[in-house]
């Protein structure tokens, strides 16, 4: 495939791997990839057994799924289970348990929750139905919430009043905060999120070099990408240079997505918001503008949340924040597996733990 | 979920398009996108166009591997 291929080249590979081991510090250095596709993307081609001791990888909080607290989950589980409605949501969020349930279990049990592939998918459902109301699950970082945006303006415009959104929209920087602020792991750099860059850009991490003297390196998803953008980190650390640099300059421009940002802009405000593992971080989630308010499924149907605690030994708080590794889990492998997950990171087809799981037979899963 | 994939633009229709990606067709909204012409690759991700996929850059960043030891 196009753009894919040129950036799977083993030749070149090698290549930045010898670069990679001539800039390689003395000293033990931890990367994050922030985003669950990195993380995806270094198992599936074994790039954390070809860096060079000393060069670790840590998985971030860049899982959408695994960052929705129980609570959220709980909330859809119950509005899934109103009279007359139809629950729409991406595929990964299925599954997800809550405190006592899933939307698969729901579905399981007569309720009408649905799978769709993209919003405007669920706002054609709703069209198609007049006479049930159904909601869409929206979850995601700025890569997807633009979309759901769009989706949401051409409702209004169509001047439909059977759909409705429950958000759990996030963002990404300010989690990188928290991280940096938590000082609970010693970073030396950041591989960030190519497809959030996409929309936002390179501008929103400036701070993280600036204020924090952490290097950035905003990366593509193909080995090279990936490789290259190890290489440059490592670059940055040995010249004590740090900033943000976009390695996947095919996609990302400094500006980003100009036309995304003011259409997400036109619906959205940015709030504080909850995040599993890492708690309320300010202004890190999207709550609808009060044009929008009517589309506000929290608001327009009323269901009782009770608090719950987050499932018994479960480390996925820890794992989203880079302090441990899903083999430190006591119930990975023996209880939790992506056939019956505990947590959330054992769901997601880009959780850590279901990504650890899945590639768990190769011997260097442990390094870390 | 954040995943995004090359798909090559074959016609555009009042905010729609379709795309092919990697021999399958499907019809896509390119509303985030400024503009966008046919035969370009974009970035698909949940049913939207995200971002126009820049072939120059491409090549650079491919040169640039080409030339990494000896740049150093
Ligand atoms: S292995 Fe399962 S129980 Fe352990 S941290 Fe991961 S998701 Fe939670």
């Amino acid at each position: 495939m196009r753009f894919v291929d040129e950036f799977r080249d083993p030749k070149l590979a090698r290549k930045l791997l010898d670069g990679i081991k001539g800039l390689t510090p003395d000293r033990e250095v931890n990367l994050m990839e922030v985003c669950g596709t990195h993380t995806v993307a270094i198992f599936k081609h074994g790039i954390k057994e070809l860096l060079p001791q000393g060069v670790n990888l840590l998985s971030g909080p860049g899982c959408p799924v695994c960052v929705t607290p129980m609570e959220t989950i709980d909330r859809a589980i119950a509005l899934a289970g109103l009279p007359g409605i139809i629950f729409t949501t991406f595929g990964d969020m299925i599954k997800v348990p809550g405190s006592s349930s899933s939307l698969e279990e729901a579905k399981a049990q007569g309720k009408d929750v649905r799978i769709v592939y993209s919003s405007l998918d669920a706002l054609r459902i709703a069209k198609e139905n007049p006479k049930k109301k159904t909601i869409f699950f929206g979850i995601g970082f700025e890569t997807t919430s633009p979309s759901i945006a769009c989706t949401l303006s051409r409702a209004k415009k169509e001047g439909i009043k059977n759909f409705f959104l429950l958000s759990a929209h996030k963002l990404i920087p300010p989690a990188m905060k928290a991280i940096l602020e938590a000082k609970e792991v010693n970073l030396a750099g950041f591989i960030s999120p190519g497809h959030v860059s996409t929309i936002i850009g390179s501008r929103p991490y400036e701070f993280i070099s600036k204020e924090f003297g952490t290097p950035c390196v905003i990366s593509g998803f193909e080995p090279l990408d990936v490789l290259q953008s190890i290489y440059m980190l490592l670059l940055q650390i040995r010249e004590r240079k740090p900033k943000v640099e976009i390695q996947y300059r095919r996609c990302v421009k400094p500006e980003g997505n100009i036309k995304a940002q003011k259409e997400l802009d036109k619906v959205f405000e940015i709030s504080d918001s909850s995040w599993r593992g890492l708690g309320t971080i300010p202004n890190s989630g999207l709550r609808l503008r009060k044009e929008f308010s009517s589309f506000n499924a929290e608001k327009a149907f009323d269901v009782q949340i009770e608090s719950s605690p987050e499932p018994k030994g479960c480390l996925c708080g820890e794992i989203l924040r880079g302090v441990r590794i899903p083999v430190e889990c006591s119930l990975f492998v023996k209880e939790c597996t992506p056939e019956h997950p505990i947590g959330p990171c054992m769901v997601s087809s880009e959780g850590t733990c279901a990504t650890y799981y899945k590639y768990h037979r190769r011997k260097d899963y442990e390094k870390r | 979920m954040c995943l995004g994939i090359p798909a090559k633009v074959t016609s555009i229709d009042e905010g729609m398009a379709e795309v092919d990606v990697g021999g399958v067709r499907r019809k896509i909204s390119i509303q985030l996108l400024k503009y966008v012409r046919i035969g370009e690759y974009v970035l698909l991700h949940a049913g939207f166009a995200i971002q126009r996929i820049d072939e120059k850059e491409a090549q650079e960043t491919l040169k640039l591997l080409e030339e990494i030891n000896e740049v150093r």
